[in-house]
């Protein structure tokens, strides 16, 4: 049985927060599996804090508003602060700690600390440090086939970019493998 | 079968529309439903299509008009406030018998209000788009996959019954990503539209499409013929999803967005033991009177949810006709009701102390 998905992607507008969540979208629809991909949308999205919720599951997908994320994924200090108590008792919560120097004090949920903005500056991937928390949670929660993950990537890049694939896919290699 | 591809709910709106066959939109741009119109814009020249940003929904109303006068397939989308301006046109367009799209991909209201989705527009929609003795059907999505299944069946409606056709989505469902399948575009039916005004080249009697009537009689008369096709409409096309309602003690009644919270609930509450179903109405014009009419014989109450102050309540009041308690839940205002929030209700009208 496939792992069900219910992940909120929040940070600042720019991040790549709904694209990462697009990659996931992708995951479940090659899989054929029920989703949803549900942005934030509005005046909060220029500049400021922007979220998206993705949901994968077999049954069909009720409400796409992700207000209990199983998992969530934090690129900024004001959506930490914001999601971390919606997260229900034994969820995952992955934080880019470049942009983040809070710890959680939560000792109920698995957290995880990923200066993925840095490695992605380190490494010439500037820009994907989204793609490289993407790369850290199939490594801690694998709800897809690590094939699926490469083709959901390629679906999402535009064809005319060919060799963002290849940035995109060692970013999701690099968040895989780190701290492993 | 197609491959399934992800697409946001406005763009699979407005590809569905291209591929029923419509060439022409006439539009102006409002959140949340600019996606549709910004599909239209890029693909519409790229087909040999018209892509319009007119000056105002007034304006842009009054091209549908005039393009379905000619015998095209049209339409026009927007968000609440934009229909509101589009109102006095849609009249004018039932009053003519002439079919069109219309989309209303709502948000909070009243006034400008906001732009999270909303569903303040039922009574708008189902009650008086317009002044005057006239309907439209009215398709309530609640899918990605709806929002393309349906523009289908409003375009032949829309055409069968020479009626404008109003899609009332909301701005949930019009952001949202699902997988979709685009269907082929074989069964798509054209209807004769030997009444259309574009151009006789002097070869028969000239068409007027017209929705003024000086002759108070001859008015009444137009008003009762097209109340022939309204019985018919009534008749056979009143839609809907019933989900575990046969043994239901309390049913949930909800559309669009507010279908898929109330169905997690109603999941949840058959989880808990309590017998909860979901009857939804897909058609909110006709309303599904029939099926809910009947629910009331073996339901114990009804619960509708809204994003609203509760305006579709009032026709499932009148479908259950004092039968059974009619109850109401839900927010408003842009704000989305949670799961947990509908089962609560469940769980107070079925009698279940509720949890400290």
């Amino acid at each position: 049985m496939k792992k069900d998905l219910n992940l909120l992607l929040a940070g600042f507008g720019g991040q790549g927060l709904l694209f990462a969540g697009k990659v996931i979208a992708y995951c479940g629809l090659i899989e054929e599996r029920q989703l949803s991909w549900l942005p934030s949308y509005g005046p909060e999205m220029r500049g400021g804090t922007a979220n998206c919720g993705v949901s994968i599951s077999d049954e069909p997908i009720g409400s796409p508003l992700v207000v209990a994320p199983n998992q969530l994924i934090v690129m900024n200090q004001p959506s930490l602060e914001k999601f971390i108590d919606a997260v229900p008792a034994g969820g995952l919560v992955l934080v880019d700690s470049t942009m983040i120097s809070a710890r959680v004090t939560r000792s109920d949920v698995t957290v995880h600390y990923v200066p993925a903005t840095a490695i992605a500056e380190d490494e010439g991937l500037k820009g994907l440090a989204n793609i490289i928390l993407v790369g850290k949670l199939f490594a801690e929660y694998p709800f897809c086939e690590a094939d699926t993950l490469t083709e959901a990537i390629r679906k999402s890049v535009p064809a005319s970019k060919k060799e963002m694939f290849d940035f995109n896919v060692r970013a999701a290699k690099l968040g895989m493998d780190y701290g492993s | 079968m197609a491959e399934k591809v992800l697409m946001k709910g406005n763009e699979a709106l407005a590809e569905a529309a291209i591929l029923s066959g419509c060439r022409h939109f006439f539009g102006y741009p409002i959140t949340p439903q600019t996606e549709l119109a910004a599909y239209m814009a890029k693909k519409m020249p790229k087909i040999g299509g018209t892509y319009l940003q007119a000056e105002s929904e007034i304006a842009a109303i009054n091209m549908v008009l005039g393009a379905s006068s000619a015998g095209v397939r049209v339409m026009t989308s927007s968000s609440s406030p934009g229909i509101s301006l589009k109102s006095e046109g849609i009249s004018y367009m039932a009053g003519s018998d002439l079919p069109a799209l219309i989309v209303n991909v709502q948000r909070g209201g009243p006034g400008l209000g906001g732009i999270q989705p909303g569903q303040a527009d039922y009574w708008q929609a189902t009650k008086a788009t317009g002044h005057g003795d006239f309907h439209l059907i009215v398709f309530a999505p609640s899918t990605v996959q709806e929002m393309v299944d349906l523009v289908f069946k409003a375009f032949e409606l829309g055409d069968k019954f020479r009626t404008p056709v109003m899609i009332l989505a909301d701005g949930m469902l019009g952001q949202m990503m699902e997988p979709v399948e685009l269907p082929d575009t074989s069964a798509v039916q054209q209807f004769d539209k030997s009444w259309a005004a574009n151009g006789h080249g002097g070869k028969r009697k000239k068409n007027i499409i017209n929705s003024l009537y000086l002759d108070p009689y001859l008015l009444e008369k137009t008003i009762r013929e097209r109340q022939k096709r309204y019985d018919q409409i009534i008749a056979e096309e009143q839609r809907f999803e019933s989900v575990m309602t046969e043994d239901a003690d309390v049913v949930v009644v909800a559309y669009g967005a507010s279908a898929r919270v109330s169905r997690s609930a109603v999941n949840q509450a058959r989880a808990e033991g309590i017998k909860a179903g979901l009857l939804r109405p897909i058609t909110l014009w006709p309303f599904p009177n029939d099926a809910i009419s009947k629910l009331a014989d073996t339901a114990k109450s009804f619960v509708t949810v809204e994003m609203s102050m509760g305006q579709m309540v009032d026709d499932v009041r009148l479908a259950v006709n004092g039968k059974k308690p009619v109850y109401f839940t839900g927010r408003t205002g842009g704000v989305i009701p949670t799961p947990a929030e509908v089962l609560a209700k469940i769980k107070e009208v079925s009698g279940e102390p509720p949890r400290a």
